[in-house]
């Protein structure tokens, strides 16, 4: 029940927000953080409380929608679960922050989309029926769409229509294998369900399993994204408000993620086992390619969202290493990857909203005017080409030692991908933050409002570099299970 | 007639009754606001007249008609959408036409042509109820005789509608000739004792389906629908979107299931083409169009081929997914349409995309509706139409119709383009000082209809079961 209340609180404050905020912003804007802050506090709550020994599922929610079809309304939460819910609300409640003096218009409306798309990726976190997973991937499209479609920058008609087409086509597919399993299933049980539970271990042929376990993965590779399918990625991101980029980055593209390792890995293991080397080896070019864009960038957010496709890379490798160590470090890539590139969208964001550009060729020695803001940038641009003692090392050299099991040859290339990371990452400081200043700025260094926001993050990368073992874990259990 | 009889037709004879009352009225009497209201009596007491017929199924009138599960509620559909049409009708004639009388006799004797339509199992039903559709509606698309564009839409839909009749008659003619029948059970009965399909009835089926195909306006027979969506006053131009198209679909079904459509795998092929082309060309040719009336009519031609692809799957899931499909269809073109009506003032149509420039901003509620409407269209999540795309792609994965589903998809995806192109243009900010030329008339009226379709929309997106069950229910007679 707990876990149908986290999707209904963020649904009820959705639309509170927007009534409120015809009248009040300041209104809309409180009760769109207080919500996300309530749902943190609970999943806080949960993962220090958890019933112990329950096993792997900490709780679990059940009622027939339509049994007609066998669809029900089935959540549940085990480890992964937790820790992708906690993030996304920890990263939702920032952007709420940050937008509190970025968004200025039709503020009620901003926020309904942001907690409706917030409550939509709850959803997918959470269900454990396919139908209703496939409901809550369309579901959380359709406000993101408007998030970048209306508060956008230049061109963000464009952004928002490609990063539409890409996912429904992706998601259209998955709803292909998803129906091409349901039936699967029936003709060999004569039970006619979507529940994720019956599902598993259902019999069929391997080369009906390959086309389903492809249909699937296309729709996460798109939302990863992975190399050939990555190119809605730079001008969604480019184009989005902070906030919005900081839900693409930070949330969606986990949805993919958590996709392979909820749906794909386990449904289908063989055929998962099968592609496997196909699937590392994009994730490899994902790496460098994404890493040697992002080096010839000179917009700062595309930028950033260039290194997201680097990063994502190592998800997808490790994801089909298929040992423990590597799910450990995929599994910590998606958190870290969330809190520092959420971090570095941050600091463009602020940055754009005082010198109103995001062109880095003409930044340069920002340093002098905007000391904290360089420190919290160099600290973020650390974690992101992954320096001992924050959180992306620890996930980027488990992923890497997990890999190395699997396919010595992708590791090494994979390797390589740090070095490309460190050059991109030291040349965003030094285009930025350091060099000749040619224009006099006089702008205020970060506020109060902004401080607090960095300060969450630094102090949860960090925490994450340093003592990732609750983590891990937590993650421990969930990951036992799928690698069996 | 026994009084059985009576009731089962109860809803046909009402209208009719309705008709030749509403008629004298006219005569006697010109007022729109009385008129108006007894249409709206007698629709209520025809739909009220589907209650006692209940009890009743399956009836049959051999050898014309025949009552079941199956053309009752597709009565009640019809029946319910001519309500809502009607809803939107009175405010639209009223601003417009002095003689606006006659309006609702044609409207009231079309919807008998669909009803007609629904229950014949017999090719004399099959076009007497066809004419009586097709001439109501030669009147009613070109009732605005003062528009440049009626007159042209008239004509235009009557020298097609009278060569596809032709052709029509022309191939049941060439079934008859061979079968020797002229009920849809015996034509399946002589057919399967031949135990092949000549020549002569195949083609008869041929020129039967380019009359079948013009009305439900499925490529190579769509040419007239863009053309008559623009000229037609916009409620005729839901009629014709909606009940025209479906009384059609529903006869396809009985009269394919009769003769065992599915032995015959050269009648799939036929019926397959014409699908694929259809979703094909009608997303295409939306694309570019900067007409909403022209872009809802090919949007029109791409859903009758997804609803021709659970057609064919060829499995019951596929008849309960078309149903389904059909009620979601008829309740979001009706909403389309109906947000146009009520964005339209006495002057001109609300038609081009520009009209609707920053809509949300000015008037948040048609512009939450219109979005709805097309949400739904495109098939996404929450909507009436999202489960209705789920239901036909599942009909066709439980058919293993693999090369359709794709076809379905990538036009899925195509046609998503230009329904979020419409939502987008809502959402825009307008410029400063930018000024729109169509005043809306928001009658209350309209806005309550609009309220209403929105709930059973979203009503039919998250809870669907009901209506499933009573779809399933009544689809295992047929099959």
């Amino acid at each position: 029940m707990i876990l149908l209340v986290l999707i209904l609180i963020l649904f009820f404050a959705a639309l509170l927000s927007w009534i409120v905020g015809v009248k009040s912003h300041a209104g809309s804007r409180w009760i769109a953080l207080c919500s996300l802050l309530l749902n943190l506090g609970i999943v806080t709550g949960v993962w220090v409380n958890h019933p112990a020994g329950t096993g792997r599922w900490w709780y679990q929610y059940r009622v027939d929608w339509v049994p007609h079809f066998g669809i029900s309304l089935h959540l549940a939460m085990d480890g992964l679960s937790m820790l992708m819910l906690a993030l996304t609300f920890f990263l939702g409640a920032l952007s709420v922050l940050i937008s509190w003096k970025e968004i200025n218009s039709r503020v009620g409306f901003f926020h309904f989309n942001l907690l409706f798309v917030l409550c939509g990726i709850t959803g997918v976190f959470l269900t454990m029926d396919l139908f209703l997973f496939y409901f809550f991937w369309e579901m959380m499209l359709i406000p993101m769409y408007f998030l970048i479609g209306i508060w956008g920058h230049e061109h963000r008609e464009y952004a928002a229509n490609k990063f539409f087409l890409f996912t429904q086509a992706g998601g259209l597919l998955m709803l292909l294998a998803i129906l091409g399993l349901y039936f699967v299933h029936a003709a060999n049980t004569n039970v006619y369900t979507f529940d994720y539970f019956d599902l598993l271990n259902t019999p069929m042929d391997p080369a009906m399993a390959r086309w389903l376990m492809l249909g699937f993965l296309v729709a996460f590779l798109v939302k990863l994204p992975a190399v050939p399918f990555h190119t809605w990625l730079p001008d969604a991101h480019t184009e989005a408000p902070t906030a919005g980029s900081v839900v693409l980055a930070g949330l969606l593209l986990k949805t993919g993620a958590y996709g392979i390792l909820r749906f794909v890995l386990p449904l289908f293991p063989a055929a998962a086992a099968d592609i496997a080397p196909v699937a590392m080896l994009l994730g490899v070019i994902g790496i460098l390619y994404g890493g040697m864009l992002a080096y010839a960038q000179t917009d700062f957010k595309r930028l950033i969202a260039y290194t997201s496709v680097s990063h994502m890379g190592f998800v997808l490798l490790g994801a089909f290493a298929f040992n423990e160590i590597a799910y450990q470090g995929v599994v910590m890539q998606m958190i870290t990857h969330g809190i520092s590139t959420g971090a570095l969208f941050i600091i463009a964001g602020a940055l754009y909203e005082r010198i109103h550009t995001r062109n880095i060729r003409q930044m340069g020695g920002l340093w002098l005017r905007l000391p904290m803001m360089g420190s919290a940038a160099m600290i973020f641009v650390m974690a992101s080409l992954g320096l001992p003692g924050l959180g992306n090392f620890v996930a980027e050299f488990l992923v890497l030692l997990g890999s190395w099991q699997a396919n010595h040859l992708l590791t090494v290339l994979a390797t390589i991908g740090l070095v490309v990371a460190t050059a991109y990452s030291l040349r965003i400081m030094q285009k930025v933050f350091f060099g000749p200043c040619d224009r006099q700025y006089n702008m205020p260094d970060l506020s109060g409002r902004e401080l607090v926001i960095i300060i969450a993050l630094v102090i949860v990368i960090c925490w994450l570099g340093f003592h990732p073992q609750p983590v891990l874990n937590t993650s421990q259990q969930n990951i036992d299970y799928v690698v069996r | 007639m026994s009084f059985v009889d009576f009731l089962s037709l109860g809803p046909l004879i009402t209208l009719s009754a309705a008709g030749v009352a509403t008629m004298l009225m006219v005569a006697a009497w010109r007022n729109h606001r009385i008129i108006y209201s007894c249409t709206l009596i007698a629709f209520i007491m025809a739909m009220m007249a589907v209650i006692p017929a209940i009890k009743y199924i399956p009836h049959t009138y051999p050898p014309l008609l025949v009552i079941d599960e199956f053309s009752l509620f597709n009565t009640g559909l019809i029946l319910v959408a001519g309500f809502i049409i009607l809803l939107l009708s009175f405010n639209y004639f009223e601003e417009r036409e002095e003689r606006k009388e006659e309006y609702y006799i044609l409207l009231i004797l079309a919807t008998i042509g669909a009803l007609v339509l629904v229950v014949s199992r017999h090719f004399m039903a099959l076009f007497l109820g066809l004419e009586i559709l097709s001439i109501s509606l030669y009147g009613l698309i070109a009732y605005l005789r003062a528009r440049e564009r009626s007159d042209e839409a008239g004509i235009k839909y009557l020298m097609l509608a009278a060569l596809s009749s032709a052709f029509l008659l022309f191939g049941m003619a060439l079934v008859y000739a061979f079968t020797g029948h002229m009920d849809f059970p015996g034509i399946g009965a002589a057919l399967r004792q031949a135990g092949y399909l000549p020549v002569s009835v195949m083609a008869g089926f041929g020129l039967m389906l380019i009359g079948v195909g013009f009305k439900l306006g499925i490529v190579p027979f769509h040419m007239w629908a863009p053309d008559i969506y623009e000229g037609a006053p916009l409620p005729v131009a839901a009629f014709i979107a909606t009940i025209s198209k479906g009384a059609i679909l529903v006869l396809l079904i009985r009269f394919y299931q009769d003769i065992h459509g599915n032995d015959y795998p050269m009648l799939w092929w036929m019926v397959a083409i014409i699908a694929v082309a259809s979703m094909f060309a009608g997303n295409w040719l939306a694309l570019t169009q900067q007409n909403i009336k022209r872009i809802l009519a090919y949007s029109s031609i791409a859903h009758m081929g997804y609803i021709l692809v659970a057609f064919l799957s060829g499995v019951q899931t596929g008849l309960e997914a078309l149903a389904f499909y059909l009620v979601a269809y008829f309740i979001t073109s009706i909403g389309a349409f109906g947000v146009v009506i009520v964005m339209s003032s006495s002057l001109q149509d609300a038609e081009t995309i520009a009209d609707y420039k920053g809509l949300f901003w000015r008037y948040p509620w048609v512009a939450t509706v219109f979005t709805a409407m097309l949400l739904s269209l495109a098939g996404i999540p929450l909507t009436a139409g999202f489960i209705g795309k789920f239901y036909v792609v599942m009909a066709g994965v439980n058919g293993h119709q693999w090369f359709l589903l794709f076809m379905l998809v990538i036009n899925s995806v195509i046609g998503l383009y230009y329904y979020i192109r419409l939502v987008a243009v809502m959402f825009a900010v307008p410029a400063n000082g930018e000024q729109t030329t169509v005043v809306p008339a928001l009658p209350i009226a309209g806005n309550i209809t609009l309220v209403i379709l929105t709930i059973l929309l979203i009503g039919l997106g998250v809870y669907p079961t009901a209506m499933m069950q009573l779809i399933q229910q009544m689809m295992r007679i047929l099959v």
